[in-house]
């Protein structure tokens, strides 16, 4: 709904802008209608709170959460009912004055550490957290060992220059050559 | 100790390789609740009609079920025969909360299909389930004789769940 819109005002200002600015401004006004329309929003006007730093807050918070109904989607963006449950359960903690860990702390009682999109780092999550940095380091240095391993032997190998003796009878065979 | 460097990105990639296999292999859809071994949430629901509702202080003093159930639920429908059989057979206090529903479409459908549940809450805000960590029905929770949550069922209830997992769980719990 939201892009279809957004596209038709883009065409109908575009004609105006063309004529009236310069193609800087109509490029940046096309930008800007375009990211306009980007997110489609799952959070209904009813639920958003009129104190907009709450407002940041829930949202940011709601970004965290996993809505358990559709996993991999956060209760944000999701349109199930119990992330419409959660999104105003959010704010309502919010208003009474909870920090934002508590908010979460809240959750998790509940849910678990499931609900957290980003896993906490404990033991558990060790290998998850640090495995695939480790892995790229370990790789890097392994490929940085044998880069040098090879420079170290091609230079072992590399020809000796030719001895004070040798070029002399280099020299008598080119001559005898020519 | 050269070797040892070239063969170690190998080991590591296995291991990590193999603790996201066995990832994989995980039924996302089996999350172990974190209410497990907790109280149950306090909480107090009115009835359907004449029914009295339910509340936290019915649940102490026994071992209980307690069943999460719409009658928007399909899969609600296909647990209902085996919820019944455990109402006749009467050896467990089986409680329902009717989760996002209207109290006469609920009332409706324990008429049409019988009525197993003790005592029935009308969650209409759906906050008690929430409270129990609940994020689907059916779901269905074991509860001990102190009141803490020892089992929880996600969707419907077969006849091997019940045999296998919740029936050993009441005899260990000393239901009668």
């Amino acid at each position: 709904m939201r892009p279809s819109l957004a596209g038709m005002t883009t065409g109908w200002v575009a004609r105006l802008l063309r004529r009236a600015c310069g193609r800087f401004l109509f490029g940046a006004v096309a930008l800007y209608l375009m990211l306009l329309s980007l997110p489609a929003l799952a959070v209904m006007p009813a639920e958003r709170l009129t104190d907009p730093a709450l407002e940041a807050r829930a949202r940011t918070l709601s970004q965290e959460l996993r809505c358990l109904v559709c996993q991999n989607q956060s209760i944000d963006d999701s349109n199930a009912d119990l992330a419409h449950d959660l999104r105003v359960l959010v704010r309502e903690r919010l208003s009474a004055g909870d920090s934002d860990a508590q908010v979460l702390a809240y959750l998790t009682s509940r849910y678990g550490d499931y609900v957290l999109l980003r896993p906490p780092v404990e033991p558990a999550t060790y290998l998850l957290w640090f495995g695939p940095p480790a892995l790229l380091l370990v790789g890097g240095l392994v490929i940085v060992a044998g880069w040098r391993r090879r420079a170290a032997t091609n230079a072992a190998a590399a020809t000796p220059p030719l001895s004070a003796d040798e070029r002399r009878r280099l020299a008598e065979m080119m001559d005898e050559g020519g | 100790m050269r070797r040892l460097l070239y063969v170690l990105p190998i080991l590591l990639f296995a291991v990590l390789a193999g603790y996201f296999f066995l990832g994989l292999k995980r039924d996302p859809s089996l999350l172990p609740s974190a209410m497990l071994d907790k109280p149950a949430p306090d909480f107090a629901l009115p009835g359907i009609g004449e029914k009295p509702g339910l509340a936290r202080a019915d649940l102490a003093g026994r071992v209980t079920l307690v069943n999460f159930f719409a009658s928007w639920c399909a899969p609600c429908r296909v647990e209902h025969p085996l919820l019944m059989r455990l109402a006749g057979e009467g050896r467990i206090a089986l409680y329902g909360i009717d989760y996002k529903d209207k109290p006469e479409d609920a009332a409706r459908l324990l008429v049409q299909l019988g009525d197993p549940y003790k005592r029935i809450g009308v969650d209409r805000e759906g906050r008690t389930a929430i409270d129990f960590g609940v994020y689907g029905v059916p779901e269905t929770y074991v509860l001990d004789k102190e009141g803490r949550i020892r089992f929880r069922q996600v969707g419907p209830i077969s006849a091997s769940d019940y045999d296998g997992k919740i029936l050993p769980l009441l005899k260990q719990l000393g239901a009668s």
